[in-house]
């Protein structure tokens, strides 16, 4: 496999041409929001920053169709009905263009959950394997940016097929996979030659930019020391509006919700992304709910990510440091100020009995 | 299961049972009756039942493997899907996903004393157990049953209830929150509330496992009461129940830490609760 180059001006050909044969999603504006979209030909992609919505889009959408029904009445007797269920496995091969390294890497995140010996799911494996990713390598660092902290760096090929480094005039494309070097194979593309050094210095320029890495090694269990501390919980929550933007716009967040839209005798059941800071989404049927508060909600998303998940899965944290949910926070909450906040807790003085002095 | 394990069988009602004025208990046959006669549970497993244009809801299996007539859910009407469930009558359609989740320890049981302590509809998850137990009934020591209602109406499965009382191989001692009248005629009628009744009942923990559900507060106290009666942590069995949507360790709701109540559940040993975090 060999690094390919690609001007700017050849990118939305290149695009064009790939939507022929496959779904292809890359980042166009919205409004004010770069997202991922279904390419239009002649659309020239937004591949300068790092779109808002995560791309886990291409293989977990936001709204996926599980199954379709339908209702039949008996006509002979029309208080019965029977129902025909019919499952809508995905079918479209996908390129998701344009996600950032932390992005693309998030769905390793899902990969040990949908895709393991005790489960596989067939939407997300279908999907999953159906779908390239063409990575574009950082060259900013924001200041709410910490893949480093979480093993990963601006140019990390985990989980991408094809990684583009910008260089002058447009990307070096260093092709990861068999199946990413396959799109490669395209008149857009020339050679890289002496290109690749130059995309190497790039590599190495921003990552020699991030500072000194945090070190999260047993947050786990600082963490779970915590548990019953709903003091700590309620104040690192105070400012949490229960928005869920941190859980939506999460590149790792892999809960759904399943409901069923119906029109008519006809209808659908539907995934869609949920947000576990809602009072619903554990709110049982008696009443009851186990995370009654923010304060009980926060305390299980940051320790899904950075203790349960790590428990399950090898250490692996949940979390790929793209710091969406830090940057996107209508409150700055900052997820990597709670979990340090666990790190270095240490118990305030209690208050001197007494009036002896 | 399905190889798509989110996809469910179709089933057919073949009969409909009202236990009291909320409680219902549906008999079901998958419609394809090779995967009927594949069919294979193991008591306190549990299916999601789906009632297409409103959802699916969770509910333990309550008929015992060892009665493979048709698979039974006792569903108590509280919300959407159960409410929509509750219009559905002999012959209608729904979904099944099953089996989902653990459970009892029956092997590991054996030989041992069991009580059963249930309130309410906590009784459907031991009405399976208790079932199977019976249709074993020499593998297993002295079983006693003791299941609480509000009032003698509020007491599901009626006609098994009239039968476990006069079998001599079982001990059954019912209670209700307040006297009722014709209630109360029979030693095994009592009125109390649960956790007094077993302390009265005073079972042995010896070499004895208890099996106790109901709302959460009657297994707060119901816990208190057994460990008085010197039942330790590992003799304690109870089955758990959390919202869900997948029922299959993928959507994150149920879990208590790391444990995910539709997987590593819905069947916990008290010793097990324990050790997980607190948020049930």
């Amino acid at each position: 496999m060999e690094a390919k180059f690609i001007s700017h001006d050849d990118t939305t050909g290149w695009l064009d041409a790939l939507s022929e044969q496959h779904v292809v999603l890359a980042p166009m504006w919205d409004n004010t929001v770069v997202t991922f979209r279904p390419h239009v030909k002649g659309r020239t992609p937004v591949l300068d920053r790092m779109p808002v919505l995560p791309p886990k889009e291409g293989v977990f959408p936001q709204n996926e169709m599980l199954l379709k029904y339908k209702y039949d009445k008996d006509p002979e007797n029309l208080d019965r009905t029977s129902v025909q269920v019919k499952e809508t496995l995905p079918q479209d091969t996908a390129v998701v263009v344009g996600a950032r390294p932390c992005g693309t890497r998030g769905m390793t995140v899902f990969d040990r959950v949908y895709n393991c010996e005790k489960i596989r799911d067939p939407y997300y494996v279908g999907r999953r394997e159906n779908t390239l990713f063409v990575t574009v390598a950082c060259t900013r660092i924001e200041s709410t940016c910490f893949c480093h902290d979480v093993g990963s760096h601006p140019a990390d090929a985990e989980a991408s097929d094809v990684l583009l480094v910008p260089v002058a005039g447009g990307y070096v494309a260093e092709p990861v996979t068999e199946r990413g070097n396959a799109l490669l194979d395209s008149p857009f593309f020339a050679p890289a030659g002496e290109r690749s050094a130059e995309a190497a210095e790039v590599k190495e320029k921003n990552r020699a930019k991030l500072p000194a890495a945090h070190d999260y090694t047993g947050c786990g269990e600082k963490l779970m020391d915590r548990f019953n501390d709903l003091a700590f919980w309620e104040e690192q929550s105070a400012k949490c509006i229960s928005c869920g933007a941190c859980t939506y716009l999460c590149p790792t967040c892999y809960c759904f919700n399943i409901t069923d839209e119906s029109v008519g005798l006809t209808g659908k059941r539907l995934r869609t992304w949920d947000n576990c800071m809602s009072f619903q989404f554990t709110l049982e049927g008696s009443g009851h709910n186990p995370r009654p508060t923010k304060a009980h909600r926060l305390r299980n998303r940051v320790n899904h990510k950075f203790a349960y998940y790590p428990d399950l899965h090898g250490g692996a944290i949940a979390c790929c440091g793209c710091g969406r949910c830090i940057k996107s926070c209508p409150v700055s909450v900052d997820i990597r100020a709670i979990v340090r906040a666990a790190q270095t807790y240490t118990p305030k003085p209690a208050p001197e009995g007494g009036d002896e002095r | 299961m399905n190889a798509n394990p989110i996809l469910p069988d179709m089933a057919t009602i073949i009969e409909v049972v009202d236990e009291t004025p909320n409680i219902r208990t549906f008999r079901v046959r998958l419609n394809d009756e090779s995967r009927m006669q594949g069919f294979s549970f193991m008591p306190g497993q549990v299916g999601q039942l789906s009632a297409f244009g409103f959802g699916e809801a969770t509910f333990v299996i309550n008929s015992s493997p060892t009665r493979m007539d048709y698979l039974q859910f006792s569903v108590m009407r509280v919300g959407e899907v159960t409410s929509r469930l509750h219009t559905l009558k002999e012959g209608d359609s729904l979904g099944v996903r099953a089996p989902l989740g653990n459970w009892f320890p029956v092997d590991e049981m054996r030989g041992k004393d069991i009580t059963f302590v249930a309130g309410g509809i906590g009784m459907a998850p031991l009405r399976t157990l208790l079932v199977y137990l019976l249709d074993n009934r020499k593998d297993y020591g002295k079983i006693t049953l003791l299941y609480g209602a509000r009032s003698p109406r509020d007491m599901a499965y009626q006609e098994d209830v009239r039968e476990w009382r006069e079998r001599d191989d079982l001990d059954v001692v019912l209670t209700v929150d307040a006297p009722s009248e014709g209630w109360g005629e029979s030693p095994q009628e009592r009125v109390g509330l649960i956790p007094h009744v077993l302390t009265d009942i005073n079972p042995s923990p010896e070499n004895a496992v208890a099996v106790t559900c109901g709302p959460p507060i009657m297994i707060k106290f119901t816990l208190q009461a057994l460990k008085k009666l010197g039942f330790a942590d590992d003799q304690i069995l109870t089955t758990l129940e959390k919202r869900m949507k997948c029922g299959v360790g993928l959507c994150g709701r149920c879990n208590i830490g790391t444990k995910y109540v539709c997987v590593d559940g819905p069947v916990f040993k008290y010793s097990e609760l324990k050790d997980l975090p607190d948020e049930l």
